[in-house]
């Protein structure tokens, strides 16, 4: 009994990851729907897509054939379309400050009816 | 020469319809021109209806048994066909020669009474058009053409009447002609759409020949076709001025006097008895339509003279006599004489042009001075007037040897043979019949009392009016006046009792076999003692002024204002279109724009409503929308769990492969 | 025949409009040219065609002058145009109207005269697609491209009215587009369903009507699919309580706009549904025949009554083209040849007086800047041409013989008297032509006779360019009155295969339709 538990502790498999990539998932939505700091909704969206590069890197591992490689290089794009985003999201961010002095998101409410 | 006529009988209405659209067309801006096209075509067409009229008399049977008859297709889809053209048989003749040479005359006549008239142009257009739809009716081979025809003369009648139009009183009239005409066309439209459903053709012999033997073509009874028979009759007698449509005639004085005469004596109103003629087959075959047609002829005959006793003017005064007068040929028809009928027609025809040229003369003379009251004496200024004035009175009136006097005893005459009085009665209303010869017989006196009552008023005595001085009519007014004088005096003889084939009016005119009128000497002397009682009277109170009227009015002053405002008939319509039928519309428009729209506008405001309620979803907050998005996701992911990928609610969402 | 003359007729305006896009809009003048030119061709052709037709095709029957171009394969669409004895009377009726209207008073449009003729010309081509249009899809692509630019036209040039303070000309403009639309939206779902239906019925989807014509339907889907067609049809022939659009639009629209609807775009109602509804589904339609007939009624007596009530010209003549329609719906419920003839007859004679009467009306507020009735009046001492045709455009709307609105209402009554559904509608119906010659001649009255009044003395009577759409419709109006085969015989030609599909489809259910 206590074999199987320490086997599957300390056995690294692909539940691990998937429960890290939730965990840190639920992690980000959570500050993405209550932080008020947009920094922070930022950084929330960051760690969402950390979570989902985990999910493709194991994935991976786990259950596509050795040779293939799909899911690390979706993770790189990933990589470099969420810095992208974040240079996006910053700059915005800056800009709405500077008219704004604010960066409180929910003072962003200006497109509502 | 006769039958190159006959075959170009389609020419008589068409000369005229022609004279109008030239008129309208190119000269009207010429006015002599205009007058000279108009007034040649209608003695073109007289000249045409004279040698059709020589012909037939002188064909004799042949032609009573063998009308002419000339069609072409009009439109004709399977089930409804209509065929124009030409019905030429003697009643017809009869009335183009009648309508013809009462619209020549009143055309030369006008040619004098409206001289110098800003419109003159367009009054002979009017005229021309007015005689042309008239012709065209007379010779309308069946009852739909009829129908174009009548409301042509509508349409005239509606144009002349209102001819000065700058007067709401004239524009007034013209309106209520064609209104009151309309109600009673909506009886004649109905009653000849079911006749053509019925019956499947609307052509005047052929129905002559259908609707004795009803039964045989359909599957009517005799209620049914009553029935239609009464709907019918709405229109003659809205057309005819027939209680309780009469509203509109003493109206209709409003136009020019020429115009009063066409009216009256050849154009619009016969037009209700002629076609009452036309189709009388229908009525002789129901017994109770026919009592119908009778009560109301009698009815209109007596009432119309209760109102003209009282009346002040004297167009209007004419214009009850004339709706009294369509009473007596609508009696003979519901008598079932189409030859007293028609008789009457004719000879009040020329008589009752005769009276309105003369009122014309009259009227000319006082500059349009319209209450009698006003005239008096007139005898000594204008003779030739007052003569012939005279011949008209004595022939309405029903004096011996006067043209009255024949047709107006024939039609008593007719209703006596159907009453019990008679001892061997035809027909199964024998009692109704003899109360509607006496009703004649009352109007009889009547008609001479009121006459008289005028003539005596207008012509004898001295000149009320200070400010005008009376003068002769010009020539080219007396001359025709003179001429109707003779055919009023002598028309009446073709009816003479006692002739035979060949000769009598009767035997020319008629529906069924020709019988020889035996004088009824008990009824000759009765009508002509009533009629010498009522100018007897009428010159005891207006001319010798032995009785005073006005004490008479103040004895019985409550009829007297009855008579006066003709029994409030026309305040009662009006309080019925203004405070009924308008008030109907204004309330319905109402409800159209609160309620009809006010549900449309309310679907409109409901969608507004919607948007203003849901737009409240939009708030604006970025993470609102953050956990909608998750929640759908959410969502979807346990639908696909729980139900499958082929569960409906899946495709909703757009199915899955 | 070669050269493609449906086609010519149907796209000439469209390629006027596409002209006076490159002109300058300084040029009016060229404008209002190339518009007159645009219009005046098609109308030649068509009276041209319509000549053709009656002495060589009209004995035979059937489409003539087909084109057929396959479209979208896939779909079944095919640009297909052909005219029979039933649309060819339409089309010439919009070719006169179209002409008319280009030339009535909105000759004188100045302010953005550009866009005016443009949208105009385009409305034009809408109206005359739909009539020459032998595949459904064409059909509803023209329906739908007439609505639009009568809600621009109705909110730019229109005008609001003295007797109705609270709406204005965009109110007015948004309900009849709203209306519309809504309505064409039910067609599109009746249309549909059809088209699907019929495609699994023959294997292949297609839009063309012959052939859809050869299919019959299960009753229940043609009582559903008639149903919602004939709400999109009915709502476009205002027939009550779905007419209110009706006066508002034509009291707000500019003169030839109102015109062009109230003379032919309310026929594309009637049209579709006889030529869809009644042909294509006759068990439907003889379900819902008594329910038009009944609110016939309601089209006929209610409207002629709130007629009577208005003083205001265009709100008299936008209810008298109501109450009208009522004797068009009265005629198509008969479902007898008689009264469909009648109907369709009708829908041309009325077309042509409710032009005739808009541009007159529009003659007189475009000139005195007024239309509400107390102001007017003895317009005729000032006007007595334009009194004229104001009269031959009242009397051929009370219906009188001699112009060619008479033929057709007995046609109709004949018709509905002899059908059993409409007998009792029928005789209800036929007390409107005497409120009909009421309210007419109460206008008329008011406002062309009575005395003088020298407010108006500087009023010109209409001559010149003003003239002429008037003269043409007076004698359009004479002329078929006079001799109504021509048209009674062309109607019929076209509507035998319908009266024969109804016979057709009564001896399939065993009864009589």
């Amino acid at each position: 009994m206590i074999d199987i538990l320490m086997d599957k502790f300390l056995t690294i498999g692909l539940e691990h990851f998937l429960i890290l990539s939730g965990t840190l998932f639920f992690i980000g939505l959570f500050a993405v729907l209550a932080k008020k700091n947009v920094i922070a909704v930022l950084m929330g969206i960051e760690i969402m897509f950390t979570s989902v590069n985990i999910n493709l890197v194991a994935f991976n591992k786990y259950t596509a054939a050795e040779a293939l490689l799909t899911g690390h290089v979706f993770a790189i794009f990933v990589i470099a379309l969420a810095a992208a985003e974040v240079a996006v999201g910053l700059a915005l961010i800056i800009s709405i400050y500077r008219q704004r002095t604010s960066t409180d998101v929910q003072d962003f409410d200006w497109l509502k009816w | 020469m006769f039958d190159f006529a006959l075959n170009n009988a389609w020419l008589i209405p068409l000369f005229p319809a022609l004279a109008f659209g030239i008129i309208t067309l190119f000269t009207k801006k010429m006015t002599k021109l205009s007058v000279s096209i108009s007034i040649g075509t209608i003695l073109l067409s007289f000249v045409l209806s004279v040698i059709i009229g020589i012909g037939v008399i002188g064909q004799g049977d042949t032609f009573l048994e063998h009308p002419y008859k000339a069609v072409v297709t009009w439109f004709s889809m399977p089930g409804f066909s209509i065929e124009v053209g030409t019905l030429i048989d003697n009643v017809s003749v009869m009335m183009l020669l009648v309508v013809t040479f009462i619209t020549s005359l009143v055309q030369i006549y006008s040619l004098g009474y409206m001289h110098g008239d800003p419109g003159l142009a367009r009054f002979y257009a009017y005229v021309s058009l007015f005689a042309a739809s008239m012709l065209g009716l007379v010779i309308a081979p069946n009852l739909l053409i009829m129908f174009v025809f009548w409301e042509l003369v509508g349409l005239c009648s509606y144009l002349l009447i209102g001819f000065w139009f700058g007067k709401i009183s004239a524009s007034a009239a013209a309106k209520k002609a064609f209104i009151t005409c309309r109600a009673g066309d909506f009886g004649l439209l109905l009653g000849i759409i079911l006749l053509q459903i019925n019956f499947g053709t609307l052509d005047l012999q052929q129905l002559s020949v259908m609707i004795p033997n009803f039964t045989q073509y359909t599957g009517l009874t005799a209620a049914g076709l009553t029935a239609i028979a009464i709907i019918l009759f709405l229109g003659p007698m809205a057309k005819s001025g027939q209680f309780p449509f009469h509203v509109w005639l003493p109206d209709a004085m409003e136009g020019p006097t020429p115009v009063s005469a066409l009216i009256h004596a050849a154009t619009m109103v016969v037009a209700g008895v002629y076609l009452v003629g036309r189709i009388l087959t229908l009525f002789i075959t129901l017994p109770s339509a026919l009592l119908f047609v009778a009560i109301i002829g009698a009815f209109t005959a007596l009432f119309a003279a209760t109102i003209a006793i009282t009346q002040t003017e004297m167009k209007k005064i004419l214009a009850y006599s004339t709706i009294s007068q369509l009473g007596y040929m609508m009696l003979a028809l519901g008598a079932a004489s189409l030859t007293a009928s028609m008789f009457h027609l004719m000879t009040h025809a020329f008589f009752k042009a005769l009276l309105f040229l003369g009122a014309g003369c009259v009227l000319h003379a006082m500059h349009n001075e319209a209450s009698i009251w006003k005239y008096g004496g007139l005898k000594k200024y204008m003779p030739v007037t007052y003569w012939t004035f005279l011949i008209g009175c004595l022939a309405i009136a029903g004096i011996f040897p006067f043209a009255g006097f024949f047709s107006k005893d024939l039609i008593l005459e007719v209703t006596f043979a159907a009453s019990s009085l008679s001892g061997h009665a035809q027909g199964p209303f024998p009692v109704a019949y003899t109360v509607l010869f006496l009703m004649a017989a009352l109007t009889a006196f009547l008609t001479a009392f009121y006459m008289f009552r005028m003539f005596f008023i207008c012509f004898h005595g001295e000149l009320r009016s200070k400010e005008v001085q009376p003068q002769e009519a010009p020539k080219v007014m007396t001359v025709p006046l003179i001429i109707l004088g003779i055919f009023s005096i002598i028309s009446g003889w073709v009816g003479w009792p006692g002739l035979g084939e060949g000769q009598a009016f009767g035997y020319f005119v008629r529906l069924g076999e020709f019988q020889v009128m035996e004088a009824n000497w008990l009824l000759i002397i009765l009508s002509t003692l009533l009629a010498l009682l009522g100018i007897g009277l009428a010159a005891l109170f207006y001319w010798k002024k032995t009785f005073s009227a006005q004490a008479v009015i103040e004895r019985v002053p409550f009829l007297y204002k009855l008579s006066y405002n003709k029994y409030y008939i026309d305040e009662f319509y009006l309080w019925i279109i203004h405070h009924i039928i308008d008030k109907c519309g204004w309330l319905l428009w109402k409800f159209d724009i609160y309620v009809v729209d006010g549900i449309v506008n309310g679907f409109g405001k409901m969608a507004q409503w919607g948007g203003t309620v849901m737009r409240k979803v939009q708030t604006g907050q970025l993470q609102h929308y953050a956990l909608i998005f998750f929640m759908g996701i959410v969502l979807m992911f346990l639908l696909l769990s729980f139900t499958g990928v082929h569960s409906p609610a899946i495709g909703l969402m757009g199915g899955a492969k | 025949m070669n050269f493609p003359v449906l086609t010519t007729i149907l796209l000439l305006p469209l390629l006027g409009a596409i002209i006076s896009i490159f002109v300058p809009k300084e040029k009016s003048s060229i404008i209002k040219g190339i518009a007159g030119i645009t219009t005046f061709i098609p109308l030649v052709l068509t009276i041209w065609i319509y000549f053709l037709y009656y002495t060589q095709h009209m004995a035979t029957g059937g489409y003539a002058f087909t084109e057929s171009i396959p479209w979208v394969k896939d779909l079944g669409i095919t640009y297909g145009l052909g005219v029979d004895g039933f649309s060819l009377p339409l089309v010439l009726l919009t070719s006169v109207i179209g002409f008319c209207a280009v030339y009535s008073r909105s000759w004188s449009v100045e302010t953005r005269a550009k866009e005016f003729y443009i949208l105009l010309l385009i409305l034009i081509t809408g109206v005359m697609g739909t009539f020459l249009a032998t595949d459904l899809f064409i059909f509803f692509l023209f329906y739908e491209v007439v609505i639009i630019p009568i809600y621009l036209m109705v909110i730019i040039w229109g005008s609001g009215s003295k007797t109705r303070k609270d709406i204005g000309k965009e109110y007015a403009g948004m309900k009849l587009t709203i209306y519309l639309l809504i309505g064409s939206a039910f067609l599109l779902a009746g249309l549909i369903w059809m088209y699907m239906l019929a495609g699994e019925m023959l294997g292949a989807l297609t839009f063309d009507l012959a052939t859809l014509a050869t299919l019959n339907f299960a009753p229940n889907l043609q009582i559903a699919i008639f149903g919602l067609m004939a709400l999109g049809f009915l709502s476009l022939i205002s027939m009550f309580p779905f007419h209110s659009w009706s006066p508002d639009g034509y009291a707000g629209a500019p003169t030839a706009v109102s015109m062009i609807h109230a003379g032919v775009l309310k026929k594309i109602g009637g049209y579709g549904l006889i030529r869809i509804g009644i042909f294509l589904f006759p068990v439907g339609a003889k379900f819902w025949a008594p329910v038009i007939a009944v609110l016939a009624i309601g089209n006929v007596v209610y409207t002629a009554l709130i007629s009577l009530a208005q003083k205001d010209m265009k709100y008299v003549v936008g209810y008298s083209s109501v109450s009208h329609m009522g004797f068009v719906l009265i005629g198509i419920a008969s479902l007898s040849l008689v009264g469909l003839n009648g109907a369709v007859a009708n829908m041309f004679g009325h077309g042509i007086m409710a032009a005739l009467f808009f541009s007159v009306i529009g003659y007189i507020y475009g000139i005195t800047k007024t239309r509400y009735i107390p102001d007017l009046g003895g317009l005729a001492h000032q006007m007595p041409r334009l009194a004229g045709a104001f009269l031959v455009a009242a009397m051929a709307s009370a219906g009188l013989p001699g112009l060619l609105t008479f033929v057709p209402e007995v046609t109709i009554f004949i018709g509905a008297f002899g059908s059993p559904i409409t007998r009792i509608p029928a005789f209800i119906v036929l007390t409107g032509i005497v409120i009909g010659a009421v309210y007419v001649l109460r206008m008329a009255a008011n406002v062309l006779f009575g005395p003088r009044k020298e407010q108006w003395d500087y009023v010109e009577d209409i001559k010149g360019f003003s003239l002429l759409p008037i003269a043409v419709l007076v004698a359009f109006a004479v002329i078929f009155g006079l001799f109504p085969s021509l048209l009674m015989d062309m109607v019929n030609s076209g509507i035998q295969p319908i009266a024969a599909k109804l016979l057709a489809a009564g001896s399939q259910i065993g009864g009589s339709l």
